[in-house]
């Protein structure tokens, strides 16, 4: 069964968004994308200092299967990426949560997290889409 | 084995040598090869057979039944092979005088006129070499459109999610933004997303009608309405225009510009058989700037290339030429041998065989994606439920059609649809083939439920077993390396 960690928030599009100790929020896809995508083989990662606005393109994730646009949970500027994604894409797979972060933004409104589903909404999400 | 390791040095086809040649003389020394090609030296008997056993790894129309959702792959007739096979076509030089050309340019005109009688457009231009570069033309012509009308802030292409990826692809190349527009669970654009889309920015929606998810849309004079009161066009992708061939036009549904896929609607051979051919066909506002060369004909008949000069906003040449012509004279061929009547049973026929199969596999206990709609040429059907309880997904009962004799169908898309297979059996296949595959689909669901580990491991009678996808896209290793030591 997927996980859905209580302390993130999600999109319905299965972004993953971490509000930092250091007031960064750090991205990822969802341990129900993963799934559903299968055995990932390509990221691509917006670059490091891009301003992103909220829900627009950030990146692109690639399977077998498909391959899925990445949105910015939120606005704000690309302070880190993960760049071991590129030589091992599956790390998304293995660890989505942790090792498998896709980068991080410094945003201009927290607040913006607030409007994101909670772990409980992404999940009824999840399975309503997988029915 | 690749030809060259049948190579053996001095080996060679004599009976097929031509006539002995003088060196070229007039050539610059720093050009001409100090050493040989490097080509494989083999006997006539070792390329025959090399080819021949080549060809019978083959799955291809020829041999099987090719469900392939979405890519049409029905029969391709010989006769229109050998009727474009005519040495009258085959030995015309491409740069030949229009006056040595007449017979050629006549063919290619009737096509045009056919191609406009079937999509309700005003004017076609053959002269796109692949579906990808006719949606390339098309979307080109509505940004050429804008900006003659100083209509400079519309950036952005609309399209719906359940769309090819070429859509998008398309509206990138050409500059613009796309936004998605969500599909409703009935599969229909859902309207009030698009209304709330639409604005001084739009460009143009792209649609695929019926749509890949194997249904007509059946709001689309609604929706033509709302793009162009917004001051958008419409541009339709012919991927499914089998599915409607003879029953409703394009142009009636208030499209502006579409492509054709004329090697699958066309029946000329594709998937590796063969090049690809894309026209272009346009409603009034598109006309001037159709892509050149465009055949004119004039009293007489004469019949003459149309270029720059005849149509000066032209979006311009995509080839040298004028397109792939061996597949337009295939197409038009095709065309002949239908005939009018001929044309209207196609999308009967497809329509038909494609719901005879989906409720045939319903009563074999597999999920319709769409249930309650009628499918069209195509339809989905989702194994969620068999890969949730069996553990069986769709790419294993796909691998496993293989061992039945039969191609898989397209399988994961489109990407709504979960655990999909998306089945296309087309017009050309006889009632027996049809069932012979429903009976196949029912039996792999029997094994799946009593035995999944042997559709898992599947195919068992293939030249290759299952392949390492995986590790095959994420080492890409495409490079041919000569394995004779250097001379």
């Amino acid at each position: 069964m997927a996980e859905y960690p209580d302390d993130l928030r999600f999109l319905a599009s299965h972004e993953w968004a971490r509000l930092e100790e250091d007031g960064l929020v750090t991205v990822g896809i969802s341990d129900f994308a993963q799934e559903e995508l299968g055995d990932v083989v390509f990221v691509e990662l917006p670059e490091l200092d891009a301003e992103l606005a909220a829900r627009s393109e950030a990146g692109v994730v690639e399977s077998v299967k498909a391959a899925s646009d990445i949105y910015a949970p939120v606005s704000g500027t690309v302070v880190a990426i993960n760049e071991a994604l590129e030589d091992a894409p599956e790390t998304v797979n293995d660890s989505p949560y942790d090792d498998g972060w896709f980068f991080r933004i410094s945003p201009t409104d927290p607040a913006e997290l607030d409007g994101l589903l909670s772990a409980e909404d992404y999940r009824r999400h999840c399975e309503e889409e997988s029915h | 084995m690749l030809i060259f390791d049948h190579s053996s040095k001095g080996r060679g086809a004599t009976a097929q040598f031509g006539p002995p040649m003088e060196p070229a003389s007039d050539l610059p020394a720093e050009h001409l090869r100090s050493s040989p090609a490097g080509l494989p030296e083999v006997s006539e008997l070792q390329v025959v057979r090399h080819f021949t056993n080549l060809s019978r790894r083959n799955f291809s129309i020829d041999t099987q039944f090719y469900p392939l959702g979405s890519c049409t792959m029905k029969y391709n007739p010989r006769g229109a092979h050998r009727a474009a096979s005519q040495p009258g076509f085959l030995n015309r030089h491409p740069l030949a005088p229009e006056a040595q050309s007449q017979g050629f340019l006549a063919c290619l005109w009737e096509l045009q006129e056919y191609l406009k009688d079937v999509t309700g457009m005003k004017a076609v231009s053959l002269t796109p070499m692949a579906g990808a570069q006719g949606e390339f033309a098309g979307v080109a012509m509505i940004r050429a459109y804008h900006q003659r009308n100083g209509d400079d802030g519309r950036t952005e292409i609309l399209i719906p999610d359940a769309a090819h990826g070429t859509n998008p692809a398309t509206a990138v190349m050409c500059g613009f933004k796309v936004r998605e527009v969500p599909v409703t669970r009935e599969g229909d654009v859902d309207i009030n997303a698009l209304r709330a889309a639409v604005g001084p920015q739009t460009a143009g929606l792209m649609m695929t009608n019926p749509s890949t998810c194997g249904v007509f849309e059946r709001r689309i004079q609604e929706i033509a309405g709302v793009v162009h009161e917004a001051g958008g066009l419409l541009y339709y992708d012919g991927a499914n225009l089998n599915a409607i061939l003879g029953q409703v036009k394009p142009g009636d549904m208030g499209f502006d510009v579409l492509h054709m896929n004329l090697h699958k609607t066309f029946a000329t051979p594709h998937g590796g058989g063969g090049p690809g051919s894309g026209p272009v066909g346009v409603g009034q506002r598109l006309i001037d700037f159709l892509p050149t060369p465009v055949v004119g004909r004039e009293p007489g008949p004469r019949f003459r290339w149309l270029d720059e000069q005849d149509i000066p906003h032209t979006i311009g040449r995509l080839s040298a030429f004028m397109g792939n012509a061996g597949i337009l004279l295939r197409a038009y061929a095709y065309a002949r041998l239908l005939g009018r009547d001929g044309m209207y049973r196609v999308g009967r026929y497809a329509t038909l065989n494609a719901n005879y199969m989906a409720r045939q596999l319903e009563k074999k206990g597999f999920t319709l994606a769409y249930p309650d709609r009628r499918a069209t040429h195509e339809f989905i059907i989702t194994l969620a439920k068999e890969n949730r309880e069996l553990g069986v997904s769709a790419m294993d009962f796909a691998k496993r059609l293989l061992d039945y004799g039969f191609h898989a169908p397209t399988t994961y898309f489109p990407l709504l649809i979960p655990e999909c297979l998306l089945i296309e059996p087309t017009e050309t296949e006889c009632r027996e083939e049809i069932d012979r595959f429903i009976e196949a689909m029912g039996a792999i669901l029997e094994e799946a439920r009593t035995d999944p580990d042997l559709v898992r491991g599947s195919p068992y009678t293939m030249p290759v077993k299952r392949l390492d996808d995986v590790k095959a896209a994420r080492d890409l290793d495409l490079a041919l390396i000569d394995p004779r030591p250097a001379p």
